[in-house]
């Protein structure tokens, strides 16, 4: 049992939470920036070598096609289906053999990563899906090429949804990385566990959870920002904005000015 | 110059099989201003999207300027069709504007139009003046840094057709580049789409389902009905047509109850300057009491075109004088109906 009231416990539980932390930041960024460079590529790739799709044929072959977008569907629903308690053992020898231990924050990221990366290519295939299939037939009518229209008209289209998405599998990953703590990876998983569990101090479980909540919270904050900087359709504050006319109108004509309705740009009609 | 030659097309197999176009044979000036019409189902689309070839053919040829875009069966007729890089760079010489746009809207106005301009590889520095010079050329040169959001659809469509000519193509196709769009709207756009055509040389393919637009812009059509081309000419030939079924809907005159002892007569007008003073000379010349039983005129490309539609008193014998005294260079006539007893 920790002795709260001890003079050393406040600095201690300070050091060590911000060691959780940093450890948690540490194995949650490197596993999402692998995340992110693995699975957005794999996501378009499953998407466009569906049938009928920009990448149907590379190479000029609909097999590779086919090939890819089987074997990454079957990695996708493979890595999905697996629980990750067990995915985590399973990984275990793998682990050792890559890194040479699992023990640890570094090892940890491994699993993370391979948890990760499924979820991850289902969103990005679900962002892309939403691109209208118009825009790649005018794409296609301009003659520009599969790399250029991924560039310039795919990306563009389902960056929003990725962010938003991205913010969705990092708090997946910091969830994850809990339970990799319990199992020695390090992290606020591994604080609660070796104090607040194995030690009964319940002023260690109430700031790592303090600690995730604000973690999360920033998470979705700055990504939502951020993907409605890219675009995110934001909804127009149509009601406000009627009624400041609708009192504008009232002021108007009680004062017996001729009152100009502000009309909305993308409803007005093409007049010269 | 757009040749299709005996294009068919299926989709489907087995009992699922939909024939989306049967035997299509059409020939596009240079030059000109092609209007396919149809109801929706007619195969017009799959027709228009066959020429820049985001559509392949089960039988047939397109050939557009002389180069083989699809040719389904190459042992027989020549060079096969092209694909890869060779089918890149004949699009670029192939714009296309659709019915909604297809802007991308997470981009700006002059980034869609730069757009094309990567896509034919024009380097980075000549860009940016030539998608606002396409851009001036439509009239939304002030809008260019605006999301396609904030554009009405008129503005948004002529950000479609800055897109679609910026790679300085000789042909445009236009997949009812209208049809979303208001009767105002349309007119506005068909007008830049008329003017573009002529200050740029183009040779304009475009699909409607609106007989307002081949009358407005148009000066060959090609009616279409389920996957075949019913009729198919330049609008003075398919006017003075008798059968003509284009000439029918461009100048509708309704059914007319039969009178007795009068004749009908149909006088169709391609190319007049005026033609009032024909049917008002010829009853005074035939001393004759012709009521007008529904008339539809138009100007088309300058030009008065339309049909009216006669009761003639006095027997068939009566009728035919009228036809033959009418009819010359730009006027047709025949009789509709022999006198009513």
């Amino acid at each position: 049992m920790i002795d709260i009231t001890s003079p050393d416990f406040w600095p201690e539980l300070f050091w060590t939470l911000l060691a959780g932390t940093w450890e948690t930041i540490y194995m949650v960024g490197i596993a999402m920036i692998i995340t992110l460079i693995v699975g957005l590529p794999m996501g378009i790739v499953v998407v466009g070598t569906e049938k009928g799709r920009f990448l149907e044929a590379p190479f000029g072959q609909r097999w590779i096609g086919a090939a890819l977008h089987h074997s990454i569907t079957f990695i996708v629903n493979l890595g999905r289906s697996v629980p990750f308690i067990v995915l985590m053992i399973a990984l275990i020898p793998v682990t050792r053999a890559l890194l040479g231990s699992f023990v640890g924050t570094g090892p940890a990221i491994l699993p993370l990563t391979v948890v990760a990366i499924p979820f991850f290519v289902r969103i990005v295939e679900i962002a892309i899906r939403e691109v209208d299939p118009g825009l790649f037939e005018a794409a296609e009518s301009l003659g520009a090429s599969r790399w250029l229209t991924v560039r310039r008209v795919i990306m563009p289209q389902a960056t929003p949804s990725i962010i938003l998405g991205s913010a969705t599998t990092l708090t997946s990953i910091i969830n994850f990385s809990a339970m990799v703590g319990v199992v020695g990876g390090g992290g606020l998983g591994q604080v609660a566990v070796t104090y607040g569990q194995q030690r009964y101090s319940w002023v260690h479980i109430v700031f790592v959870i303090l600690i995730l909540f604000v973690l999360v919270q920033a998470i979705q904050g700055v990504l939502t920002a951020l993907a409605k900087h890219y675009g995110l359709p934001v909804p127009r504050r149509r009601w406000f904005g009627r009624r400041r006319d609708a009192q504008d109108a009232l002021l108007a004509s009680e004062a017996n000015i001729p009152h100009e309705t502000p009309t909305d740009p993308s409803l007005e009609g093409d007049r010269k | 110059m757009i040749d299709i030659e005996h294009v068919s097309r299926v989709f489907g197999t087995g009992q699922n099989a939909v024939t989306a176009l049967q035997d299509v044979s059409l020939h596009v000036p240079a030059g000109s201003i092609f209007g396919v019409v149809g109801q929706s189902g007619a195969g017009k689309s799959t027709l228009l999207r066959m020429v820049n070839a985001l559509d392949r053919p089960d039988a047939g040829r397109i050939r557009v300027n002389g180069q083989t875009i699809s040719n389904a069966d190459p042992r027989d007729g020549g060079e096969a069709g092209i694909v890869g890089a060779a089918l890149a760079r004949a699009r670029h010489d192939i714009g296309m504007v659709f019915q909604h746009f297809n802007l991308v809207g997470n981009r700006t106005v002059v980034q869609n139009v730069e757009f094309a301009l990567e896509a034919t590889g024009t380097p980075r520095a000549r860009r940016r003046p030539k998608a606002l010079e396409m851009l001036d050329l439509v009239g939304l040169a002030h809008r260019a840094d605006d999301r396609p959001s904030q554009l009405s659809g008129g503005q948004r469509q002529r950000v479609g057709i800055a897109r679609a000519l910026a790679s300085e193509p000789s042909i445009l196709l236009s997949d009812e580049a209208t049809s979303a769009l208001d009767p105002e709207t349309t007119r506005q756009i068909l007008d830049l789409i008329k003017r573009l055509s002529r200050d740029l040389g183009l040779t304009v393919m475009l699909i409607t389902h609106e007989m307002e637009v081949v009358k407005r812009i148009c000066d060959s059509t090609a009616l279409m009905e389920h996957g075949r081309v019913i009729e198919s000419g330049t609008l003075e030939e398919l006017i003075g047509t008798r059968e003509s079924r284009v000439s029918q809907q461009l100048f509708p005159v309704g059914d007319h109850p039969p009178t007795p002892g009068n004749s009908v007569v149909d006088i169709t007008y391609s190319g007049l300057d005026s033609n009032n003073a024909v049917i008002a000379r010829t009853a005074r010349e035939l001393d004759l009491d012709l009521s007008i039983l529904g008339a539809a005129m138009e100007t088309v490309n300058g030009r008065q075109m339309g049909r009216t539609r006669l009761a003639i008193p006095g027997g068939d014998a009566q009728a035919q004088r009228v036809v033959d005294a009418v009819s010359r260079p730009g006027i047709t006539a025949w009789i509709v109906q022999e006198v009513a007893r």
